[in-house]
C-alpha cells in the first residue's frame, strides 16, 4: 500500500500528459489517409483501447493462476479491480470500432471471427464481475472467478492473433507489428503509440486506485466481522 | 483549428466522444470508491481506537 500510494502520484502525471500530447496530435495535427479519409482519426482511440482490452484480460490470467497456485490475496483482488477498467476499454473499442466500420466497410457490425472473439471477450468482463458480486465467501468468489478468467482467455487469444491469421473475416490486419513494413506510416504511428503508452499509464493508474480500494474493503469488512465477533 | 471531418464527422466524434466518456466514467467512479472507502475505514479504526 505504501509503494504504491508513492508511485501513484508519477503514474498519474505521466499518464495525463501523454494522453493529452498523443490525443491533440493525433486530432488536430495528422493528416487524413488517402483511402479513409478523416475518419483514420478513429485510429487513436479504437487501437489503444482494444490493445489494452485484451492485454488487461492477460494481465487477470496471470495474476488468476496466481491465486490459483500460490493463494496471493493481493493477486486476486487485482484481477477484480482489473476486470471493470477492462469491460469499460472492451466497450469503448467496440462501439468505435462499429463507428468505424459503419464508414470503412458500410456496415456498422458483422460475425466476423475478430469482432465476434472481442465481443465474447466483453461478455467474459461482465460475467467475470457479476460472478464476484454473486459469491459472498471472498476465498470461493476469487477461485469461481479465476477458473472463468481461465476459460474467457482463449478469446482474448482469438481477438489478439485472429487479425494475424483469420484471412477470411473484414477486419484489417493489426495496425503495429514488431515489423516496420507491416505498420502504419509513421505520421500515424507516433501518435498512436503516445496514446498507447498514455492509455497504458491510465490503466495503470486506475488499477492502482482499483485494487488499494478492494484491499480497504477487504479491512473494512475484516474490522467489521471482528467487532460482531 | 477544427480539423475538417465532412461525411466523417458523425463517426469520428462519436468514436472520440463515446470513449472519452466511458474512460472519465470509470475513473471518476474509481476515485469515488476510493475516497468512500478510504473515509469509511477511517471512520472504522477511529471508532475502533475511540473504544
Amino acid at each position: 500500500m505504501r509503494l504504491s500510494g508513492r508511485v501513484l502520484p508519477y503514474v498519474s502525471v505521466i499518464a495525463v500528459v501523454l494522453l493529452a500530447v498523443g490525443l491533440i496530435w493525433g486530432f488536430f495535427f495528422t493528416p487524413d489517409d488517402f483511402r479513409q479519409g478523416a475518419s483514420v482519426k478513429i485510429i487513436y482511440v479504437h487501437v489503444p483501447l482494444a490493445f489494452l482490452a485484451i492485454n488487461i484480460y492477460f494481465m487477470m490470467f496471470v495474476t488468476s493462476l496466481i491465486w490459483l497456485i500460490r493463494r496471493h490475496h493481493v493477486s486476486a483482488l487485482a484481477a477484480k479491480a482489473a476486470a471493470p477498467i477492462g469491460a469499460v476499454f472492451t466497450l469503448a473499442a467496440l462501439i468505435s470500432g462499429a463507428l468505424w466500420g459503419s464508414t470503412t466497410w458500410g456496415t456498422y457490425w458483422q460475425w466476423d471471427p475478430t469482432l465476434t472473439s472481442f465481443l465474447i471477450m466483453f461478455i467474459f468482463y461482465i460475467g467475470y464481475s457479476a460472478l464476484w458480486g454473486a459469491v459472498d465467501e471472498p476465498d470461493k468468489a476469487a477461485d469461481l472467478t479465476s477458473i472463468l478468467c481461465l476459460i474467457g482467455s482463449v478469446f482474448a487469444v482469438l481477438s489478439r492473433y485472429a487479425v494475424n491469421f483469420w484471412s477470411q473475416g473484414i477486419h484489417q490486419g493489426a495496425s503495429l507489428s514488431l515489423d516496420k513494413e507491416e505498420n502504419v506510416s509513421d505520421v500515424f504511428w507516433l501518435p498512436l503509440v503516445t496514446v498507447m503508452a498514455g492509455v497504458f499509464f491510465l490503466f495503470l493508474t486506475l488499477l492502482l486506485i482499483r485494487t488499494r480500494t478492494e484491499i480497504r474493503n477487504r479491512r473494512i469488512t475484516a474490522l467489521q466481522a471482528r467487532e460482531i465477533s | 483549428m477544427m480539423p475538417e471531418l465532412g461525411r466523417y464527422a458523425f463517426s469520428v466524434l462519436g468514436s472520440w466522444g463515446s470513449s472519452i466518456g466511458l474512460v472519465l466514467m470509470i475513473t471518476l467512479i474509481s476515485i469515488y470508491r476510493a475516497k468512500a472507502s478510504k473515509a469509511a475505514l477511517e471512520a472504522l479504526e477511529k471508532n475502533r481506537k475511540g473504544k
